[in-house]
Order: C-alpha cells, then structure tokens, then sequence
C-alpha cells in the first residue's frame, strides 16, 4: 500500500518537475499533472477535475495530499531525511500526537477564501501549494534573480525545516487546499482504523505520524488532518491498524484514476542573454570588423499591464491566476516574467525586452492548469487584442531620416503602415484596432534602451 | 575559424574510392614528412623577386579574449604560425592598417621582426577609406612602419580601388597628392613596389589599365579576387570577372597576387554534391586543394594569399603548395563545370572579409551569412515540410543560429539603413540578403 503511495507520489512529483523544469517532449505526457492540482482547477472553475478530487477525498481521504500535491511529496521526502537523523541519534520517536490548531487553520483559510473573493492576489500566490512548489522548482532551475527567487528560498527553507522537524505541519495548518480537502476527509469511507482490540498501546504508529493526527490514548485518529500516508499501518506490528471502510466491515483496494487534460511540451525559458553593454553608436569606421555596441532595451512601466492571449481580459487573468509559473518557464521567448509590482506579485506578465510573442506560439496557453490563460490554437491567437502599440516620434529613427520600416515590415498582422511625413521622411503608423500586441515592433525597434514604438495593455482582450 | 571545417571535408572522401580507381592517375601518399617539400616559388619577372606562390594573409589572425574580456588577436599563436610558415618556405606576408579592427599590422608586424628581415616580404596598403586627406594617408603610412617595425615595404597597394572609378580613385590619391607622395617613397627606397587591389567593374578596371598604358603611372603589380568562381561567374555587373582581369594583367606582364582563392574559406568547405565529384576525381585532395591549384595553374600568378587562422589549414596549404601539381584543360574544364554547379546552392556570396564592419546597429552581418552558408554547404538546410528530415533539420537550425548570434544581432534587427551597401567588395546587397535570411528564418519558427 505504501509502496504503492511512493510510487504514484514519486510519477506525480517528477512529471510535475519535469514540467517545469521543461524537458521537451516528456511534457506531452505530462500535461495533464498540473492540472489535477486543486487550487488551479478551482481558478479555472474546472468542475471535473474538482468534483473528482472531493469524491477522491471523500472515498479513500485525503489522498490527494500524499500523491498528487507536489509540495506535499516534497515535504514527505525531506520529513523522512528528517526522520533518518533522529533515528542516528537514537530517537525512535520522531513524532507524537498534537492537538488540531483549530483557530490557526480554520483562520488562515477564512482569510484565504476571503483573499480569493477580494482579489487579494498575494495572499493566494504565496500560500497556494502547487504555486509555492512551481516557485521553488522554476527559480532553482532557470537561475533567475530576483523578488520571486527571494519568495521561493523562503518558501523554501520554511516549508523545509518545518518538515524536517515536524512532518507535514505545513499541511494541517496553513495549507488552505488541505483544510478544505478536510472537511470532506473526516467522512472519509476508507481510511486507517484502529483496532482497540488488537493495540497494545505501544505508540508505534503515533511516533511514525507525520501528520501527528494519531492519539494512542483514545485510540482516535484525527482524519481531517491524515493524509493516507500509510507509515502508521506498516509500523503497527499487530496488525491493530487497518486501511478499510470505516462504515462497514470490509476492505477494498484502492484504486486511482487519473483524469486526462490535454497539455503539451513546455520550453526551458531562454537563458538570458550573456550580451553585455549593447547600445547603438553608429561610429565612423576606420578599420574593419568588431561590433557596434548595443544597449539592452529597458523594462517598461506599462500603464495596463500586458497578460498573455488566452486570458479573457486582465482582471480576469489576476483573478484566476495562482502564480504558479508554469507559463514563465514555458515561455519560449523570453516573454513572461513574473512581476514584481505588489498587487499582481509573482503573477506573470509580459514585455518584450528580449522577444516577443509569436504568432505561431501558444505554450503558456496550453500550460496554465488555473483557466487564466485559456487554451487556444494558433489561429484563435490573433483575436486576442492582448494590447496596442503606438509609436513615440521623437525618439523613431524614421523621424530622424534613416530609413527603417522594420516595426511595420515584421508586424504579423499588417496593423503598421509606412506612411510619408510632413519632413518627407517614411514613418511607421499603427492601426490601433487592428493591432494585436504582440510586440514584434517593439522588440525590433532599432532605437535604445526604450523603443519607440512600444506596447501599453488592454483591459479587454477580446471583442464580443 | 574560417577553415576550421577544412579537413572535416576529408572524410567525405571515402565515397569516392572506388571511382578513382577507374581513371585517375595514381597520387604520391601525404604524409607528415611531405612537408619538408620545397614551396613552390615563382620568380616575378620585373625584378627577380623570388615570391612563394602561397603567401599569408594577415586578415583573419586567431583571436582570444584578454584578462578584461576585449577581443585581441592571439600573439602566441600567430607568432607559431609564422615560424612554421617561414620554416616551410613562406616569404610573402599581406597585411592593412584597417584589418582586424586594425590589429593585424602589429601583430605580423611582431612576429616577422623576430626574423631576418630579408628573409620575406611585407605587403601593407594605404587603407584611407574614412579619411582620405593627405595628412591623414601620410599618417596611415608611417605608422604602418612603426607597427611593422621596418623601413622598407616590399609591396606596397592602394587598397581596394575600383569602386567609384577614375574619379574615387582621383579623389582618394591623385588629388591630394598621395600618388606623388608615393612615387617619392618609390624612388627613395621605401616602398618597392607600387600596385593597387581591386574590387569593381570592367570599366573601372580598363580606366586603370588606360592610366597604365599612358604612362601616367605604371603598376609593378596588381592583387585581384580569383578563384573558380570568379573566373567566369563573378556578378558581371559590379564585379568583373577575374579571367578579364588576368588576361589583362598577363598582356601587360602586370605580376598578378591573387585574393580569395577560397572565397573566405566556402571553396574549402562546398556542398557535399561538389566535393563528392571532387573526391571522385582525387580522393586524398581537399576542395580547398583544388581551388588553390585552380590559380596556380596561372603563370602569369605570382602569389596567392590565404588568410590562414590556425595551423591546421597552414600545414594543409604548405602540403598542397609542396607538390603541388597545376591543373591540365580538363581539369580546368572540370572546376568551371564546379563554379557553374555551384551557383545552384542559394549561397550568400560572403567572404567574412568584415569590411562591411561594424555594422552601426550592431547586427553581425558575416556571422549570420556564414551561418546560413554553412547550413547549406553541410547539407543541413532545411526546406519545406515534405522533406525527410524536416523537423530535426528546422530545430538544428534555429537552436545553432540562436547560439552562434546573439538575438539582438540577428538578420531581424536590420532596419536597412544601407550603410553597408558600398562597403561590401563583393557588392552583396547585405540588406536585402539579411531579409532574405530573416524571412527563412520566419518560415522555419513559424512551421510553414
């Protein structure tokens, strides 16, 4: 049973990693994971996969925690380190029965449902355990600086010590996904039974609790907190502790099922650019070869900020965003990054400092397990007015006299017109209503560090 | 950097044994102990100048980056290569004041002090492209000795004249008094011999020639762009092709130093359907072989220049040129039916010369065509999505272009400002190519 337990965990948690660790390829098999998280089927209103979690949880407990959650996984492997140590150091009771902390957790997910209700969006991110995990893996794997690397070491060393020293704490205090799995676990039908007949009170089982839910003294478990992990049945060597239907005297095997999503492979995101000072000096050549240097283009403040096509329309994508950063390390263009402004902190959004987002790229749509950015096809794309771009004159080269066009020749959706100036020169104007926001121009802007031709958001994103 | 696919090309070469068995004569096998054969050396008949047909380019030293990270060209190196090169019989060293950021000089010019100065040649030239007044090209020119360390050029060129005409090169050197200046040199010892480089049209060429004739000034030689390419398919239009130039230049007994015999290293690497045919012919000999006997095969040629930038291709050439066997008609008939086949591939005709240099948007105009160039010649080109293959070659080549041009230099960038056009010897139309490069490029991000 247990083995059974790891084994599921350890499918879940490596394809979860992979995912966003973005090894190609794997990830067509893998889709599917992220989406089964709780938190994100919620935010997308993904009735399937949460009806099936509950009827999960409500059947056989609270399962879910043990196999399917990432952060969970992660904390019974580090637990267990946890638990080696103590056994080193003679202490074969690692763990012991706790009260339930009713104020603290039923507290924390008042205010976390409250939180999602008022749109508090970094009260979810950070408390939300598939995003905290994404956190973790993402800014441990693509090196990035930064606020969200700050957030995830935290997160980190937190989650990890509590683990280490007191199992799965995390899970039955803060967590808001494990309280709400719960309340439908108490009831659950299968679940680990003590015997009293057959218990010799050798508290065994209760020191091998990670979730310290198990008091030997009523010989009571508490199931709103266990998570199935099954270490108190395999440590009970009197057979007292059985994993059956507590409303009947029977057993069944468990079995799971795992629902299908359809997701696809996710990128590693592009390693940033080893450039150094890059900006552009049209110098007066002397000699032959080397290279003009060219300046990095700025981070724009956007007025509205730029969220990906697939995502109905910005509020709509900040509510239903848990900032896991699946869709950053997706990203195959450099495009999405975390942001670092408070109200939407470490929900991903665009700028096109070192690329743009294509025309024939939907990776973060296919990706997002939350329904913040919804699921479209190349050719759905281009009906997302994501935002507009317009053009700053003084600082286009065009306005200036060299000859350029190179917004309006790679705009893929000709909303760029070369137009003849009161000077005579050929300068770009952009057809607002035709305009997509993809950035392209802004991107290939020659003028440094800011474009002059850049791109400010859209509420709406789509025209209905 | 150029050659380093230069031997890779030797081991397409197995594919052409069996066929040789069946016509060609046999050949001496190379071994390291070849390289002791003596260079071949032609005499240049104006004044008895014993000139190894194969000189060193100094245009494309190795490079290494320095403590601080700035590109510098790699003494050590060059200093090896040199020795090697003068131990092997090499007398002929090509230089400019505008090479390599205007590095080369000093650089040749430090590892030849190291030997005897009558032991070679110093060619340099008046590289007055920014500045061409006469203070400014009198400066050019002294420093040259200072950075070659020496009071004398052997060889001593008006570089790259031609485009623009008897009226640039008027502007550039007669009407400032340069030409004066230089004939005083000449007749003062400093300088030896006085020709040009040229790159342009027919026109361009005959108005030098004319200047010639009329004994306005004479030319002691003239260093032209040949190869098996440009013998017969230069573009015609704003580049002669070099068998008019040759035959010129022998009527008049205008010694002939040839530039490009490789065309920047692409006739060392062709494509594959080529070098098979090569190999079919001569399966120990390199393409880059059969291009540097291609010219030699020409008497009135005193020395072809290769732009050496490893050992590698240098033992490799001095091989060649050790015996080095020049080509019967058939043989020439064979390289021209070579050039005539190779014009099918969609080729960028770049010979990573760097003049066109930097380009003040910072786009790296040789590193991407040399990219797209090598795509094809390797066979790695991909075209559309019937093709076996598609998928891998499309990936291969967007992760490698991605890795060997930095996003921001990319053919993408290029607002086609034009300042390049006139600095291009090979009147490539960068601009328009740079589209064209981008447009595939698109294609292949897009799937189409």
């Amino acid at each position: 049973m247990k083995i059974i337990r790891i084994a599921l965990a350890l499918l879940f948690l490596s394809g979860i990693t992979l995912m966003f660790v973005g090894i190609e390829g794997l990830s067509s098999w893998m889709g599917w994971m992220p989406k089964m998280q709780f938190l994100p089927a919620v935010m997308a209103l993904n009735a399937g996969v949460i009806i099936f979690i509950v009827l999960l949880t409500f059947c056989f407990g609270r399962i879910y925690c043990s196999v399917i959650c990432p952060l969970g996984v992660m904390q019974d492997g580090i637990s267990r380190v946890g638990v080696l140590v103590k056994r080193l150091r003679k202490n074969r009771r690692p763990f012991h029965y706790r009260k339930e902390q009713k104020l603290i957790r039923y507290g924390i997910w008042v205010l976390f449902v409250a939180a999602i209700l008022a749109g508090v969006q970094v009260f979810v991110a950070l408390l939300a355990p598939y995003s905290a995990y994404g956190r973790i893996v993402n800014s441990i794997f693509s090196f990035k600086t930064g606020p969200v690397l700050v957030v995830a070491a935290v997160t980190l060393v937190a989650v990890g010590i509590t683990a280490l020293f007191f199992g799965r704490q995390y899970c039955n205090i803060v967590c808001p996904v494990g309280t709400t799995l719960s309340f439908f676990s108490r009831f659950a039908i299968f679940r680990p039974v003590i015997d009293a007949d057959k218990c010799k009170n050798c508290k065994m089982c209760e020191h091998a609790c990670k979730a310290s839910c198990i008091d030997i003294k009523t010989h009571s478990i508490d199931y709103s907190r266990c998570v199935d992990c099954f270490d108190c049945i395999d440590n009970c060597k009197f057979g007292a502790l059985q994993y059956r239907n507590a409303y009947r005297k029977t057993t069944a095997p468990v079995s799971m099922e795992a629902g299908s999503a359809n997701g696809r492979r996710a990128f590693l995101a592009g390693a940033a650019l080893g450039l150094g000072a890059l900006s552009v000096k049209a110098q007066n050549k002397k000699v032959d070869g080397g290279f003009a240097e060219v300046l990095p283009k700025r981070t724009l403040e956007r007025e509205t900020p730029l969220t990906p096509p697939g995502s109905v329309s910005v509020n709509d994508f900040y509510r239903r965003c848990t900032a896991c950063q699946l869709c950053v390390s997706a990203c195959p263009n450099g495009v999405l990054r975390p942001s670092a402004d408070l109200n939407h902190f470490m929900q991903p959004q665009m700028g096109f400092e070192n690329g743009y987002c294509r025309p024939e790229c939907t990776e973060c749509s296919t990706v997002c397990p939350s329904g913040a950015i919804l699921s479209i096809t190349r050719e759905e794309k281009t009906q997302y007015h994501v935002g507009t771009a317009s053009v700053n004159r003084e600082l286009c080269v065009a306005e200036h006299g060299t000859s350029c066009g190179n917004c309006a020749r790679h705009c893929p959706v000709g909303a760029i017109q070369m137009i003849e100036s009161s000077e005579g020169f050929t300068v770009p104007s952009v057809d607002a209503s035709v305009c997509i926001g993809c950035g392209a121009c802004e991107f290939l802007c020659p003028a440094r560090p800011v474009s002059a031709i850049t791109v400010n958001g859209r509420h709406q994103h789509l025209d209905i | 950097m150029d050659r380093r696919d230069f031997i890779k090309i030797g081991s397409a070469g197995a594919m052409g044994l069996g066929a040789a068995a069946l016509g060609c004569s046999p050949r001496k096998p190379k071994t390291a102990s070849d390289e002791t054969e003596q260079m071949i050396m032609r005499e240049n008949p104006r004044n008895g100048d014993k000139v190894s047909l194969l000189g060193f380019g100094c245009m494309r030293w190795p490079m290494v980056k320095d403590e601080s990270g700035n590109e510098v060209i790699d003494q050590e190196a060059v200093n090896e290569m040199v020795d090697y090169a003068i131990a092997h019989g090499i007398n002929y060293f090509d230089t400019s004041p505008a090479y390599l950021r205007g590095l080369s000089e000093r650089a040749a010019g430090d590892a030849l002090a190291r030997h005897p100065r009558s032991s070679y040649y110093i060619a340099t030239k008046l590289s007055n492209f920014g500045d061409h007044s006469r203070e400014a090209s009198i400066k050019m020119y002294e420093d040259s000795f200072k950075e070659m360390h020496t009071d004398y050029f052997d060889y001593y060129l008006l570089h790259s004249i031609g485009r623009g005409g008897d009226h640039a090169f008027r502007e550039r050197y007669v009407n400032n008094g340069m030409m004066d200046f230089l004939l005083g040199e000449k007749a003062k010892g400093r300088i030896r011999n006085l020709g040009f480089s040229f790159h342009g049209s027919k026109d361009a060429f005959d108005s030098f020639m004319r200047i010639h004739d009329s004994g306005e000034f004479t030319w002691d030689f003239c260093q032209i762009e040949m190869n098996y390419i440009d013998w017969k398919h230069a573009d015609g239009v704003r580049n002669v092709n070099a068998d008019y130039l040759y035959a010129e230049l022998e009527k008049r007994g205008i010694p002939v130093i040839i530039m490009e015999p490789l065309l920047g290293g692409r006739l060392a690497n062709v494509p594959m359907g080529i070098s098979r045919q090569m190999k079919m012919r001569e399966p120990d000999r390199s393409a880059a072989s059969w291009a540097f006997r291609f010219c030699g095969s020409y008497p009135g040629v005193l020395c072809i220049l290769s732009g050496m930038s490893s050992m590698d291709p240098l033992k490799e050439n001095i091989q060649t040129f050790g015996h080095f066997e020049p080509l019967n008609q058939e043989e020439l008939d064979f390289m021209e039916r070579m050039a005539v086949q190779m014009k099918e591939y969609p080729l960028v005709n770049c010979t990573n010369c760097q003049y066109c240099m930097p380009c003040p948007w910072g786009i790296d105009i040789p590193g991407i065509f040399k990219h797209y160039n090598t795509s094809i010649t390797d066979g790695t080109y991909a075209q559309s999505r019937e093709q076996k293959d598609y998928e891998k070659l499309r990936k291969a080549y967007l992760t490698s272009y991605d890795k060997a041009i930095p996003t921001v230099r990319q053919a993408d960038h290029c607002i086609g400002c034009g300042v390049c056009l006139h600095r291009c010897p090979q009147s490539i139309h960068i601009p328009n190519e740079l589209r064209r490069i981008d447009a595939y490029v698109e294609k292949l991000k897009q799937k189409l």
